[in-house]
């Protein structure tokens, strides 16, 4: 006797209150929010002024330092968020609440992870989109309809890729002291490895190359590119030292880490979740 | 009907034996309690027929239903309220139950009826609307029972659900179990509170050390010990040399067994009698024999802790102090951590 079958109408409504629920800790609790919008338009502020006497031609594409910052604002911003996003999922293990989501019968526990996709993809819109308007107000400019697009689809796969390691993370280590301690070596090191505040050619060698693989610097170059008015898909976004990587072959390679991420994770959550 | 069939059901914990060939057979409607001192596997048998862990053998079926199979039809039929409670303390009681609710399917038209209709049953209307973190340990509790109760799940599982409660919120969930059970639900309730299984209990389980080691009806259970309860006194307060001379008188009475000495209550002798016409009579024509005289004596039928005593050599309080020195908490809720 099977009781029900999978049901989308079913997932919805779970993924819904699920993702309802995170939603509402960030309305009564907005500190994250307003500390992912405040760090980087400090950020903006503080770097821009650092390096406004940098010569014009360090910063390929671009007419100014804060310009050139933007995008890795942006890129931080979100891979920050998606980094942190296993937290939640460690605290519900810790305090026992994952139990009551596991001995409901859900439909899909695939709404446990999609919750966590959807939030934290909908906070870095929002922050995102402040960082874009604060950039736009400092006179950075602001990108195109089309480079809209690719800022934001550029961010959901960066989100995907970083958010389901995270929670992959959630589950593996002991307890959230481990996690923070883990995203507090990652993060910073992560950033200075990539083009989110200086080009390759500023960087020596040795730096450029471990930039030019790092998946930020995937997401960073498509959206610096966006800014300009004349983007397409096959704009040189990245002169890597292994050769030129267009707006498509970025955004592609952030692709290919994204499936690869979720198709390598997937055993180990239906491990822990069924 | 055995509506809840758990048969040769073990469970081990790296080098811990923590459910070892467990046999029940719980029948519709019936309020089955399980008995034993903390660390007894009471929390890992419920965990089992929660689906939150799977067993190592054997096989439990709820409704015909195999539980390792088919989990996901087995978490419609239960409701389970565990002995933590998990609330999230950002959401108020009222969203936690929406929340619980959208969890569990409830169409929206029937959901705001049953919280409303649940509000009123846990007397919960004065704080709902206020967040759970600052609820007190009953009203945490009545939100989580109420959470449990939603879906109008066929059987509740509740693993020590009154535990640390004010005597207001342990009445009223008393009141709910008794109403349910009436309405035809299943209950699992494990405790450690004897006084807890015997009142609300039809069935109980005793288990200790991973293993059953009596099942029946509580008042059968008691009844099959036989004899009664005698607390005797010679004194307001004698000395432990006094009551043991008096131990070695009673050793001698045919149909006196169980002796104990409760030096917590001045060294007072505690023993089981057969019930015997004549009894109190050889009782006094003994100790006078010895130049003792009755000060006090109090008789009782046996209780569930006897049951215990009888079956492990130890009282359920003992019990729990020893088995308190020898578990690691901390292990083991990093254990139960998915």
């Amino acid at each position: 006797m099977e009781l029900k079958q999978f049901n989308f109408l079913f997932l919805y409504q779970e993924t819904f209150a699920l993702t309802k629920r995170l939603f509402i800790q960030l309305k009564r609790r907005p500190s994250t929010l307003i500390a992912g919008i405040l760090q980087p338009i400090i950020w903006l502020f503080l770097f821009g002024a650092l390096f406004s006497n940098a010569p014009k031609d360090f910063l390929p594409g671009v007419n100014s330092y804060g310009n050139f910052l933007g995008a890795g604002l942006i890129v931080f911003t979100a891979f920050s968020g998606a980094l942190n996003s296993g937290l939640p999922l460690m605290f519900d293990r810790e305090f026992g609440f994952l139990n009551r989501l596991l001995v409901a019968p859900l439909t899909s526990r695939l709404s446990i992870i999609l919750s966590s996709f959807l939030y934290i993809t909908i906070l870095s819109f929002i922050q995102s989109i402040a960082i874009m308007f604060i950039s736009y107000l400092l006179g950075y400019g602001f990108p195109e309809f089309f480079g809209l697009g690719i800022v934001f689809a550029t961010l959901i796969l960066l989100v995907l890729f970083v958010t389901s390691i995270s929670l992959c993370l959630a589950f593996i280590l002991p307890g959230h002291i481990e996690l923070i301690a883990l995203i507090f070596v990652v993060n910073l090191p992560l950033l200075f490895a990539s083009t989110a505040l200086a080009p390759i050619s500023f960087m020596p060698s040795w730096l450029g190359w471990i930039a030019s693989f790092n998946p930020l610097t995937f997401a960073i170059e498509p959206i610096r590119v966006s800014y300009t008015s004349s983007i397409n898909l096959d704009f040189i976004a990245l002169h890597a030292p292994y050769g030129d990587l267009t707006c498509r072959d970025c955004i592609s390679l952030l692709f290919i880490l994204t499936i690869s991420s979720l198709i390598v994770i997937n055993p180990l959550l239906n491990k822990k979740l069924n | 009907m055995n509506y809840i069939q758990i048969k040769n059901l073990s469970k081990r914990y790296f080098d811990v034996n923590a459910l070892e060939n467990i046999n029940i057979k719980i029948s519709k409607g019936s309020l089955f309690g399980l008995l034993g001192p903390n660390g007894a596997g009471k929390t890992t048998l419920l965990k089992i027929l929660a689906t939150l862990i799977s067993p190592d053998d054997g096989k439990v079926e709820i409704n015909e239903i195999d539980l390792v199979k088919k989990p996901r039809q087995i978490r419609e039929l239960i409701g389970y309220v565990a002995q933590e409670i998990s609330l999230d303390k950002i959401l108020t009681g009222r969203e936690l139950l929406d929340f619980q609710a959208d969890l569990y399917h409830i169409p929206k038209t029937k959901k705001l009826e049953r919280i409303q209709d649940l509000i009123i049953k846990l007397d919960m209307q004065n704080w709902i609307d206020r967040k759970c973190g600052t609820y007190s340990g009953g009203m945490k509790r009545r939100i989580d029972l109420a959470a449990g109760l939603l879906h109008l799940p066929k059987v509740l599982i509740l693993d020590e659900p009154t535990v640390g409660l004010d005597i207001e919120s342990r009445n009223i969930i008393w009141d709910l179990l008794k109403n349910l059970k009436e309405d035809g639900m299943t209950i699992i309730l494990s405790s450690h509170y004897l006084n807890e299984i015997d009142y609300l209990a039809d069935t109980v389980v005793i288990i200790n050390d991973g293993k059953v080691i009596d099942q029946g009806n509580p008042n059968y259970l008691k009844s099959k010990l036989g004899g009664e309860r005698i607390s005797l006194k010679v004194r307001e307060f004698s000395s432990p040399e006094e009551s043991e001379k008096v131990k070695e008188i009673l050793n001698k009475i045919d149909g006196i067994r169980q002796i104990v000495i409760n030096s917590a209550q001045g060294y007072s002798l505690n023993f089981i009698a057969e019930k015997e016409k004549d009894f109190l009579t050889k009782l006094k024509v003994e100790l006078a024999f010895s130049k003792f005289e009755i000060f006090s004596l109090t008789q009782s039928q046996p209780s569930l802790d006897d049951v215990y005593l009888q079956a492990t050599g130890k009282t359920l309080q003992d019990a729990e102090i020893f088995m308190a020195g020898k578990r690691d908490l901390k292990k083991e809720s990093k254990q139960s951590m998915r």
